[in-house]
């Protein structure tokens, strides 16, 4: 019963390569699709999963149902992205911006419930989810899939590398797009509509078509995320894209601050970091018998490392509501 | 002869015709419900001259503004903004072709810095296409000469001390000049100012006044709606009275306090002495 037990590298090494695994690669594209829209637009998503999902089913399609090759592939899921904008963003961006939060909660839980329905098996192959597409992937994969990668004691296997690899490139490219579209006269009218729809309209912008480009950008980078959840887990099943995914990803957002490029990025690799290290330190302990059984025991450590999470990001909107990389002096322009 | 020359031939009657109107309005009506709010016969507006839009709470100032605008759409009747079709069109569209409005209460768009405010206001900007905006040699010489566009208009509004501060560090007055100066980086024909004066501390008063005329000096068309008779006397060619909707007057504005229809419209008919139109009576509409 000491502390000295604890395996604080294994610890270490696990949160370290969870932090830059494919899954958090997920979790960014998401948050940079995110800030897109709500940073930068102002523009209220709740069904970014929604978007993820089209990216993944688009790209999957492409290749079980189409047989196009691998690139096209991606070029799909994005358009499959792009259309969803479309039917979320054509009605309901003449309206207040509530409209749209409502309408995207639901719309991503229905393309879910569509993909798993029967009627749709013989395209989608309901729950079992798609599985078939991934052979044209590792063909072009440089990696060996049964060998190991990496830096140092974090490692993956190549089959997975590859995904770490293309996601973190689709991360570096996704971050540049919107670091130049930000400090163009693009990105100035954007962020003006997010300041106030009215004062741009006044001075001759077309707020509607800005909030729609926006959409699309946010959600096609979204699909990105989407696509690469499927080459990493070579898998797209309906009940991975589960609505409460969106709000891990606005909580990646939060963390990371509002409104900054690459803050999404930091938010995503830091609750990776988090959520493995509570969990293989909570184990540990546990195993180590530091903490009886009585009040805790392993299988409950999934749960309660997202009450731990949840406590720390309480704590950082009381005394860090800007996240980590916010601007204070911008948020305090709110309350005035 | 002057615009203003021109205007003292016109009769002071409602829907007179002018003889150089920049804007033209026929019919136009506009109802929430039973109530109509807006119905207005016939209006011309002078080219190059100050016109006012007065009239008590109520009257259907701010919506016969949102029509003429494009931030609301009439339920009938049509406009004719210098010889184009101006009903029936969008906000956006109408400020490009060159009628550009302020808000009652003031839109500085408080999370961007003051210059970039400006740089907004400026029209046909190639960086705001999608896909200019990516390749910025398409668009950085452009952005350069609208910059120092924005900082000629900061120095003469007394803003450019301001330049890189966040918008939403400024006081009203200062939020004011910056809406009218940043309407001028669309290089307006016509502009519309709702209230220039509301809220502003009395001490800028002066200045705002002053930058009003001074559009009017560069040959700008300005329709304004304002409660202070100080104010529209000062500054305004030409008054036009609106009450319950429609149009009950229109002259010079040195004799539109003694019209009977006016002195009815803001006291009541039974009141017979001539109206002392001050900012006591009129003032205090704040929606």
């Amino acid at each position: 019963m000491t502390l000295a037990a604890i395996d604080w590298g294994f610890i270490l090494t696990q949160s370290v390569t969870q932090a830059f695994d494919f899954n958090a690669v997920v979790y960014a594209l998401a948050a940079i699709g995110l800030n897109v829209h709500f940073g930068y637009a102002g523009l209220l998503n709740f069904g970014q999963v929604g978007f993820v999902a089209m990216g993944a089913y688009g790209m999957g399609l492409s290749i079980t149902l189409w047989q196009l090759n691998p690139f096209l592939a991606v070029v799909v899921g994005m358009i499959f992205a792009a259309i969803f904008a479309l039917i979320l963003g054509l009605p309901t961006l003449r309206l207040r911006s509530d409209y749209l939060a409502i309408v995207t909660i639901a719309a991503a839980e229905i393309v879910r419930l569509i993909a798993r329905s029967t009627v749709m098996r013989p395209i989608t192959r309901g729950a079992e989810g798609l599985n078939e597409f991934i052979g044209p992937f590792r063909d072009l994969s440089p990696f060996s899939a049964s060998e190991i990668y990496g830096l140092g004691p974090i490692e993956w296997r190549g089959s997975q590398f590859f995904a770490v690899v293309v996601g973190w490139i689709l991360v570096g490219l996704s971050l540049l797009l919107v670091a130049q579209l930000m400090r163009s006269p693009w990105g100035r009218v954007v962020k003006a509509i997010r300041e106030d729809e009215d004062a741009a309209r006044a001075l001759g912008k077309n707020a509607y078509w800005y909030k729609l480009q926006a959409l699309i950008l946010g959600g096609v980078i979204g699909g990105l995320g989407g696509m690469v959840q499927a080459l990493g887990n070579a898998t797209v099943q309906p009940d991975f894209f589960v609505a409460p995914l969106t709000f891990f990803f606005w909580l990646v957002l939060i963390l990371g601050g509002v409104g900054k490029v690459w803050a999404p990025v930091f938010g995503a690799v830091v609750y990776w970091f988090m959520i493995t290290f509570i969990q293989n330190t909570g184990r540990q302990l546990v195993d180590e018998g530091l903490i009886p059984t009585s009040i805790m025991d392993t299988s409950q450590i999934d749960q309660i490392r997202f009450w731990i999470v949840g406590a720390a990001l309480a704590l950082l909107m009381v005394f860090r509501p800007q996240g980590f990389f916010g601007s204070r002096e911008e948020m305090a322009l709110d309350a005035r | 002869m002057t615009p203003a020359e021109q205007l003292a031939e016109v009769a002071p009657e409602p829907g007179v015709s002018k003889p150089d109107p920049i804007l033209v309005v026929d019919d136009v009506t506009r109802a929430f419900g039973g109530l109509k709010a807006v119905d207005v016969d016939h209006l011309e507006v002078q080219r190059g001259v100050i016109t006012a839009l007065i009239g008590p709470n109520g009257a259907g100032k701010t919506t016969f503004f949102n029509l003429l605008t494009g931030f609301d759409q009439p339920d009938s009747g049509n406009a004719v903004f210098d010889g184009e079709v101006a009903s029936g069109r969008s906000s956006h569209e109408l400020a490009r072709k060159g009628m550009v409005r302020t808000f009652q209460l003031t839109k500085a768009l408080t999370k961007l810095p003051v210059i970039e405010n400006m740089k907004l206001g400026a029209t046909h900007q190639r960086g705001e296409h999608f896909f200019a905006a990516l390749l910025s040699p398409l668009w950085s010489a452009q952005e350069k000469e609208i910059e120092s566009r924005a900082d000629a208009l900061l120095e003469r509004f007394k803003l450019d001390h301001m330049r890189d501060e966040y918008a939403g560090t400024m006081s009203g007055g200062q939020r004011k000049l910056l809406e009218m100066a940043r309407s001028l980086m669309a290089d307006p024909r016509l502009v519309m100012l709702d209230e220039p004066m509301a809220g502003v501390n009395p001490a800028l008063t002066q200045s705002l006044l002053e930058h009003v005329k001074s559009l009017r000096n560069e040959g700008i068309t300005v329709m304004f709606v304002e409660h202070d008779m100080d104010v529209v006397r000062d500054i305004s060619d030409w008054v036009v009275v609106m009450a319950e909707g429609r149009i009950i007057a229109e002259g010079p504005p040195d004799t539109i306090g003694s019209n009977q229809q006016v002195i009815d419209a803001y006291l009541g008919s039974h009141h017979d002495s001539a109206l002392d139109l001050d900012a006591d009576v009129l003032g205090g509409e704040q929606s």
